[in-house]
């Protein structure tokens, strides 16, 4: 079955979704990404579904299942490049992402990840 | 109108069918129907030959032009005259279609020579009458679609208005003016998602001065678009929320989970901030050294 690979960058995961997915795919990558998380000490996921042009409920939740989770796990979880179809469909489909931060592309995600683990480094200190 | 009139005026019509078409046919070009060419000599001679045949069998069977056996006459002169209208024909061109028929009437009651003088000033009286009625009748189905043409012209108009402007790198401003429906929020949510994805946009501030009123569905409106945007990537401040929105909105319970401030330039403020900038003072120009 294929698999989503998940690459590596710093401290943080980068996941590309470049083809259409299917329900199991997706929890194929649920599961993977809990592993890698864990085991490559990930403080930061970006999810890009710039590729993506039809996104529905399930894909949907996955996203904010994942961000659910590693958020349990000490990682925050970022979904960049989203498509103005994508993002109003979503929205007319009620699922809103609150769990989930968003950014317009990787460049920014990874810059909104750092800044995120450059404040909790400041507030650390001061506890 | 009486029963014997519109018999005579019936009459007149199936014998001179022939004549009074053409002498129409004649006023119509002599009061220049024909010269603005939004309507062919060929178009305007099968609308006057249709008129006359239709208005031939009404006179048989009718005796006043609110008489059922009017219908087809006025629908006649409905497509006739809804047609003018959209090709932008002025009022008066499409009233003269009917009004000159007048005249070729009164021409060939001229040369009845057995009718009485009484008989043909009845007879005139009647076919003024019957003329007058149909003529008013052009001219308010010319306005109901004067009225339409506006009215579509004004939603166009609306869903033109939505424009997306830049303020600054990263800085978006959506200025809404007037009411939002489903429709409306459609084309101005695309249109602001598009632009920032084009610009990389980081904040949009959506400018509400020029929404009349808020509503319920209205309020949903524009928390979709503020979610949508934000699954982008962007976040997004509302402003000029005026006195009575702003009382609306709290009256009718509804949560506006957004950053919202009272003008568009606070707004911009929030918006350069964000993204870093900041605007300063420069030293008056006045005190440079001489």
């Amino acid at each position: 079955m294929d698999r989503i690979p998940i690459l590596k960058l710093g401290d943080a995961l980068l996941v590309t979704i470049q083809v259409d997915m299917h329900d199991r795919m997706a929890t194929a990558l649920e599961e993977d990404l809990t592993t890698r998380i864990v085991s490559a000490r990930a403080k930061g996921v970006l999810i890009d579904i710039s590729a993506l042009e039809i996104v529905d409920s399930f894909i949907g939740r996955m996203l904010d299942n994942i961000a659910g989770v590693s958020r349990v796990l000490d990682a925050e979880t970022v979904v960049v490049g989203m498509r103005p179809a994508v993002a109003i469909t979503l929205v007319e489909l009620g699922l809103s992402l609150t769990g989930v931060k968003t950014a317009l592309n990787v460049e920014r995600g990874m810059e909104l990840i750092k800044r995120r683990r450059a404040e909790e480094a400041n507030e650390q200190p001061g506890e | 109108m009486a029963q014997a009139e519109t018999l005579v005026i019936a009459r007149l019509v199936s014998e001179h069918e022939r004549e009074i078409q053409a002498d129409w046919l004649r006023q119509l070009k002599d009061s220049g129907a024909l010269q603005t060419g939004r309507i062919t000599e060929s178009e305007l001679q099968t609308q006057a030959k249709n008129f006359l045949n239709l208005l031939r069998s009404a006179l048989e069977k009718g005796d006043t032009t609110d008489h059922a056996a009017y219908g087809p006459v006025r629908a006649m002169l409905a497509e006739v005259s809804h047609a003018r209208a959209v090709q932008g024909f002025s009022p008066i061109e499409t009233a003269t279609f009917v009004f000159s028929l007048k005249r070729s009437l009164f021409d060939a009651l001229n040369r009845e020579r057995q009718l009485s003088p009484v008989e043909i000033a009845k007879t005139t009286w009647a076919i003024t009458v019957m003329l007058d009625d149909l003529g008013l009748y052009t001219m308010e189905v010319y306005g109901k679609a004067r009225e339409e043409v506006i009215s579509r012209q004004q939603t166009e108009i609306s869903e033109l208005s939505t424009p997306v402007v830049k303020l600054w790198d990263g800085i978006l401003a959506l200025p809404l003016i007037g009411t939002l429906d489903s429709a409306r929020t459609q084309v101005v949510m695309e249109n602001l998602l598009q632009t920032i994805v084009n610009e990389g946009a980081e904040i949009a501030i959506i400018d509400i001065t020029g929404v009349p009123t808020v509503d319920t569905l209205t309020a949903q409106h524009l928390l979709k678009t503020v979610a949508a945007a934000r699954l982008m990537g962007a976040d997004c401040v509302i402003s000029g929320i005026r006195p009575q929105i702003a009382q609306i909105i709290v009256h009718l319970g509804i949560e506006l989970n957004v950053i919202s401030k009272a003008t568009l330039a606070d707004a911009f403020a929030v918006a350069l901030r964000r993204v870093g900038k900041t605007v300063t003072t420069i030293k008056s120009a006045s005190v440079a050294p001489a």
